[in-house]
């Protein structure tokens, strides 16, 4: 079964919102999703850069306030 | 009171002693007892690995007995916690004894896991223990020339590694007059050469002027160490003749096998260090699962603001003080120059030019840790 899971990255400059990710991506099964909170406006790109890159998906991408909600399966 | 702390690391050091001397007074009158389970008898001070593979520090340099850095009032074993009873406040030991708790501290660090990636034990050298830095100096010495590749883990401890290795290599070859013989290839698991902007900026001209090559958005998928080739899980390869790996990480196995959290990172507050949901248990330096540099500065940051809130907590009550996020990461830029990164949560570092002074004063904490350690600085 899969899961979802929201990696709180805001207001942090290292390691950084998108090596969170990559972190929890290779903890997590094929068909979770993990969101991504993020304060860093280079996630906006950066993120959904890896995720295709990769073969991943992104689910959404949006910004509400200053924080980015980025949310992504893993395919593989 | 019984405090217990878990881990005689740079977290764990610097916060017992810290507690010890807050405390003296409550400890003499037997209110207080801090006690320490280590699963070592010597204190390694890890940032020297980077100079013994290089041949600039010899191991021994790099230890301590543990029970000479800390203060005499705390009762010290080697014994290390083979089970977490978090509902009974107590733990479990490897001699079979079983220790109770009021506060517990957890700093058990991490580890080094090279082997889930296939292939980069066999193919890559290493400089994250003593043996791994020994045999990376004498391939370094044998080295005659070729195409040196580095690869980057996730996730890893100290993530200034990556660049100031990139620097050192530079120095090493420079030194033996072999640069012409040598291409250095850095890659890296984001899209910009190192996940902190300010040092990215800095170091992507420095590269450029050193003639260091890079690809970015590399994550290491496996090694052919037959026909020395990386593969990342982006599709793309790195052939190389000499490669180094920064290995990927992992929390301790006692903390994924007792389910505190996964990868062996402990859930954290971030502002307060408790575990969450344990009100009496806090988690320093590696093993928390704060988006913060898993390294000795904040481990150290960290043990000054629990030290302080344990402290507050017997003579008031109440915790004191929130942990800002504060790290202080020294970069070497090279063999004679080096910068420094400091940040928080709320302010991102402020790179200043590489300088010889503060290559030695890097130089001088490599002995001052000791005292830092100890509580003293």
């Amino acid at each position: 079964m899969s899961e979802s899971k929201t990696i709180d990255a805001r207001n942090t400059f290292c390691p950084g919102p998108l090596m969170e990710l990559i972190t929890y991506m290779k903890q997590a099964n094929v068909g979770d999703t993990l969101e991504l909170l993020s304060t860093d406006q280079g996630s906006a790109a950066d993120v959904p850069e890896w995720v295709n890159k990769v073969g991943h998906e992104i689910v959404s991408n949006e910004k509400r306030g200053d924080v980015w909600y980025i949310t992504v399966r893993k395919t593989k | 009171m019984k405090i217990l702390v878990v881990g005689g690391g740079t977290g764990g050091t610097i916060l017992a002693n810290n507690l010890a001397r807050r405390l003296a007074g409550e400890i003499r009158a037997r209110k207080v007892q801090i006690t320490m389970l280590s699963a070592s008898e010597r204190h390694m001070y890890q940032p020297g690995l980077l100079y013994v593979a290089f041949g600039q520090m010899m191991p021994d340099q790099l230890y301590r007995d543990q029970a000479s850095l800390l203060e005499f009032s705390i009762d010290f074993h080697v014994d290390p916690v083979e089970q977490f009873q978090l509902d009974q406040n107590q733990v479990k030991t490897k001699s079979g004894k079983t220790y109770p708790y009021d506060v517990l501290v957890i700093a058990t660090g991490s580890r080094i896991v090279p082997e889930e990636v296939p292939g980069l034990s066999e193919g890559a050298e290493l400089f994250y223990t003593e043996e791994a830095a020994v045999k990376m100096y004498k391939r370094l010495r044998e080295f005659q020339g070729g195409k040196v590749a580095i690869v980057v883990g996730v996730p890893h401890k100290c993530p200034i590694a990556p660049v100031e290795l990139v620097f050192s290599l530079h120095s090493y070859f420079k030194t033996r007059g072999m640069l012409d013989k040598v291409k250095i290839k850095y890659h890296y698991p984001i899209g910009r050469i190192h996940t902190i902007e300010n040092v990215a900026k800095w170091a992507k001209p420095e590269f450029d002027r050193l003639g260091v090559e890079y690809e970015t958005l590399f994550n290491v998928k496996d090694v052919d160490a037959a026909n020395k080739v990386v593969n990342s899980e982006e599709g793309t390869q790195a052939e190389y003749d000499l490669l180094i790996a920064i290995p990927p990480h992992r929390g301790m196995e006692v903390i994924e096998k007792d389910q505190l959290g996964q990868g062996g990172w402990i859930p954290t507050d971030r502002h307060q260090l408790t575990m969450m949901g344990r009100d009496n248990v806090y988690v320093l330096g590696d093993t928390t699962n704060l988006p913060v540099s898993k390294t000795g500065s904040a481990a150290h940051f960290e043990a000054e603001v629990v030290a302080e809130n344990i402290a507050s907590i017997v003579k008031i009550g109440t915790p004191v003080r929130d942990y800002d996020g504060k790290v202080y990461c020294f970069i070497e830029a090279g063999h004679d120059n080096a910068t420094y990164a400091m940040f928080n949560y709320q302010n991102p570092p402020d790179l200043k030019p590489p300088n010889k002074s503060m290559h030695w004063f890097k130089m001088s904490y490599n002995q001052m840790y000791w005292s830092s350690v100890r509580g003293l600085l």
